[in-house]
């Protein structure tokens, strides 16, 4: 049975200019101990179907319009404020893109780690500043005894990333949402912080949804990739089938779209033409048809996912690996 | 460092040293060392990338060669002339040969102007055309960058990413220049629109002859976009090579350790990649180590590198390298 199962989220925001479409009725689920990927461009409405899952988006302008998050055979959408609360940090945890404006520049980094630790766990204060130092040693911070009652900005980005971590791990979370963890960070540190991940996983057990746009970070991480477009979820499958058959010609147009450092020998890349839709006005029909080269007249109606191999599923009319093949 | 004739641009012993202030009379207490010597060449007509993490003094070389800041020490010599010797209209003339794209199309286009004053006012300030004829030039502009020529009195928040990157390559196209210094600049863009981009510096390079120094962090773009692979750290430059030959044999180790770090998007390859992960962060340039300024962070440091520098020194044709396990 699925850890985390998401039906029909549909999540909406009401500016002065209009309706904004952000996530359009998307579903998918979590497996225990699985690592899920959720990929697309800025504005795909990936982050906000996540946000919209911790309940964490603004209202207003925000507002979920339908669905269904059961979780522990709850339904998250239905909790009142506290018991949500008491699942955010606790079972659910978050890392997000900056570390700098996600930690609190007035509070220790003990301080900060310590909160939850009292607040979910019912620790006393030393008790819980005994388990920081841990959890510090935990995510590779070098004498963590000593950086305890450090501010954030006497931490290295890469630093203040691992306390983020930390902060996430303290309560044993099932689930750990990482949203862009490592883009404001440099290459070297990027892989530090993955390694990490990675080996806490595999510890822990923990299922973590990964928020990215970067597909060799995928590569590397997810079991299962979600590729959003426009608020859809345009294609679903384990990564290996992924990469080795899209199905979808935006994953196909993504994929062609990066250089990739083991190229042979040097190949012209093969971007997608034009502009993703305005979500304040999305085309009726598939999102993406504007884009396509592979469009067909019936691209004008709204393709569902359907299911073309075992775990993979794709929304599209047209069947492309059978183009390809001949 | 090259007496060959197709050297367009000589940088030599460069420095860019920042004086760090304190008290109450700003007594200079200490240097930055954003750029410590290095030399390096552009050939006229290729693709150079510089390729290193945040705060290794990359984007203060593009600014020193353009003169925008002046340098501490050495000497940038294009076309046979050292900038860093000339002054007011002499440099400006020259700076009509070489142009910038920067990093963000957002804060690179003042809002308040129109793309047609954007694109034409470099033609203005050097006197090359007015009016009727700026404007036609103006147009022919934005068709090489693949823009709408009837967008001249729009404005950049009109625009997307993407476009408003074109906007900042039209601008700098305006006078002909002979080379870019492209500084960062697919980073803020989404990925499909970075392809887009890339595809049109490599047409527009291949159309009009043009020379770039690719300013990037991204090593799987440096190595699509570039002739020839710089990669610097901490104020110096540890290698430079051949695209190819960069990645086939890296003889630095922080190019090997950054060659693994970057994640390669095919799930089968990345199953059995080995890395090379490094350990702790980049030291401040304020207060390098002292010997190899990598000597912090690497995984086979020896004695020798803790003392002394390593020499940048060309250990095959057109692979040079600064370590102390290659010389």
């Amino acid at each position: 049975m699925a850890l985390l199962e998401v039906t029909d989220l549909t999540t909406r925001f009401y500016t002065d200019d209009g309706i904004v479409q952000a996530v359009n009725g998307v579903s998918w689920h979590l497996d225990e101990g699985e690592t899920l990927a959720i990929v697309g461009e800025s504005g795909c409405g990936k982050s906000v179907s996540v946000l919209s899952i911790l309940r964490l988006i603004p209202q207003p302008p925000g507002k979920i319009e339908a669905g269904q998050v059961m979780f522990e055979g709850r339904d998250l959408m239905k909790l009142s404020d506290d018991e949500m609360r008491s699942i955010r940090g606790n079972k659910m945890a978050m890392v997000f893109q900056d570390p700098m404006t996600s930690l609190n520049p007035v509070l220790t980094i003990n301080q900060q780690i310590s909160e939850a630790l009292t607040l979910h766990m019912g620790m006393n204060k030393k008790e819980a500043r005994e388990r920081t130092v841990e959890l510090l040693k935990l995510v590779q911070i070098p004498q963590a005894e000593d950086r305890l009652d450090d501010y954030p900005h006497q931490f290295s980005g890469g630093m203040r990333q691992r306390a983020m971590i930390a902060m996430a791990l303290s309560c044993n979370p099932q689930i750990l949402v990482a949203d862009e963890p490592t883009t404001a960070l440099d290459v070297t540190i990027q892989a530090q912080i993955i390694e990490l991940v990675k080996q806490l996983r595999d510890e822990i057990g923990m299922a973590i949804i990964w928020i990215t746009h970067d597909l060799g970070i995928v590569a590397g991480i997810a079991d299962r990739v979600v590729v959003m477009y426009a608020g859809f979820i345009i294609e679903s499958a384990d990564v290996k089938e992924l990469y080795a058959d899209p199905r979808h010609p935006y994953t196909v147009g993504l994929l062609g779209s990066v250089p990739r450092l083991d190229m042979k020998k040097k190949e012209k890349l093969t971007p997608i033409f034009g502009l993703p839709p305005d979500l304040i006005d999305l085309p009726t029909g598939c999102p993406f048809a504007p884009r396509c080269d592979h469009r067909v007249e019936r691209c004008s109606e709204h393709p569902e996912l359907r299911t073309v191999a075992p775990r993979h599923e794709v929304a599209c009319w047209v069947d492309i690996s059978k183009e390809r093949k001949q | 460092m090259s007496a060959e004739n197709n050297v367009l641009l000589e940088v030599k012993n460069l420095k860019m040293y920042f004086p760090i202030k304190r008290g109450v009379f700003q007594r200079r207490v200490g240097d930055v060392k954003a750029v410590d010597d290095l030399s390096f060449f552009i050939r006229r007509g290729e693709t150079f990338g510089l390729v290193g993490e945040s705060g290794s003094g990359k984007t203060t070389v593009g600014r020193c060669i353009l003169q925008l800041y002046r340098p501490t020490g050495g000497s940038v010599v294009f076309e046979g002339k050292d900038l860093t010797q000339m002054k007011g209209s002499q440099l400006r003339a020259m700076r009509r040969e070489m142009q910038m794209i920067f990093q963000d199309p957002y804060a690179s286009l003042n809002p308040r102007m129109t793309v047609g004053s954007i694109v034409g006012e470099p033609l203005e300030v050097h006197g090359i055309a007015r009016g009727k004829q700026k404007r036609e030039r103006v147009q022919e502009l934005l068709k090489v960058v693949g823009l709408n020529p009837y967008f001249v009195n729009r404005y950049p928040h009109e625009f997307s990413g993407g476009q408003r990157q074109r906007i900042g390559v039209a601008r700098a196209l305006a006078l002909n220049p002979s080379l870019i210094v492209a500084d960062e600049p697919i980073s803020a863009l989404d990925v499909s629109i970075q392809a887009q981009i890339i595809n049109m510096l490599e047409d527009l390079q291949s159309e009009l002859g043009l020379t770039y120094l690719f300013i990037a962090h991204d090593l799987s773009v440096v190595r699509h976009i570039s002739d020839r692979i710089a990669v610097m750290y901490l104020g110096k430059i540890f290698e430079i090579a051949d695209k190819d030959e960069l990645y086939r044999n890296p003889l630095q180790p922080y190019t090997q350790s950054l060659l693994s770090a970057v994640p390669i998007p095919d799930p089968v390859v990345e199953e059995t990649r080995k890395r090379i992960i490094l350990v702790g962060d980049l030291p401040s340039p304020a207060n390098p180590p002292i010997g190899c300024n990598f000597v912090t962070r690497c995984p086979v440091k020896m004695d020798v590198c803790e003392g002394q520098e390593p020499e940048f020194k060309e250990v095959s044709t057109d692979h040079w390298v600064a370590c102390w396990r290659v010389n």
